[in-house]
């Protein structure tokens, strides 16, 4: 089991760009500011684009895991 | 004393007031060429501005307009070579040919096919999401008079304006990425 709190699990496997981040960018406002979502996910850019969003949007990626799926922790900051 | 920082004060706002405008969390796109692979790039570069949370402005211009065309709805009055023109573009995002690899529909058909095997977002897919992410649209109102297309058989979106090339320079001018497709 993953070492975060998560409060949601994001499905989005078979998903290709660029849907990824703009799943995230709809579902980050259903949790609470401070709670995590973990995204589960095929897309390997992912663990880019997800980084790049989260600065951007003022979020922040807390970690992620290779595997199938990738699994990629965001938490909501604002 | 406190004259003193109050004169400072004053001479600095003035100084910042007159500092030109910085740049916005913004993307400004012209949508120029019409083709099928870049339409799909256009709108995956649009739709994923939009997430990131940038404010997403697109100009359609030239044969980036023929995209916008709506597949029923028909426009009358027109003369003969606005006629011949609407027969000759691809009427709508759906009638895109590749640039490259077309090889008369095959090498397009093909594509098609792929993308729907490996559940990417076809074209109707992100012009909803871009509706969703608030991209805004703007035509290049020349390019409509050029190709004889009407506003009436162009599809519907909510955020869609017609406008020429002072409109596109005011929106690039304050955007951080400007992108020419």
């Amino acid at each position: 089991m993953s070492e975060y709190n998560v409060a949601k699990v994001l499905d989005l496997k078979g998903l290709p760009c660029p849907m990824p981040v703009v799943k995230i960018s709809q579902e980050i406002g259903t949790v609470a500011v401070g709670e995590i979502i973990e995204v589960l996910t095929t897309d390997p850019g992912s663990l880019s684009d997800f980084p790049a969003w989260a600065s951007t949007t003022g979020n922040e990626v807390l970690g992620s895991e290779q595997g199938n799926p990738i699994k990629i922790y965001v938490k909501r900051c604002k | 004393m406190s004259v003193d920082v109050t004169q400072q004060l004053a001479e600095l706002q003035a100084k910042v007031e007159a500092l030109p405008p910085g740049k916005k969390h913004k993307l400004s796109m012209i949508v120029f060429s019409g083709d099928l692979d870049k339409m799909l790039a256009a709108m995956i570069i649009a739709t994923g501005a939009g997430a990131m949370g940038m404010e997403v402005v697109q100009f359609y211009t030239f044969w980036g307009t023929a995209a916008l065309r709506d597949p029923v709805k028909k426009a009358g009055g027109k003369d003969l070579m606005s006629t011949m023109f609407g027969w000759m573009l691809p009427k709508g995002r759906n009638k895109l040919n590749l640039s490259q690899m077309h090889m008369g529909g095959m090498g397009t058909a093909m594509l098609k096919d792929l993308m729907t095997k490996k559940n990417t977002a076809s074209l109707d897919q992100l012009f909803e999401i871009a509706q969703m992410v608030n991209v805004k649209i703007k035509v290049c109102e020349m390019s409509m008079d050029l190709m004889g297309f009407s506003r009436s058989e162009l599809i519907d979106y909510p955020d869609m304006e017609f406008c020429g090339v002072a409109t596109f320079l005011a929106d690039a001018s304050d955007s951080s990425v400007q992108l020419f497709i």
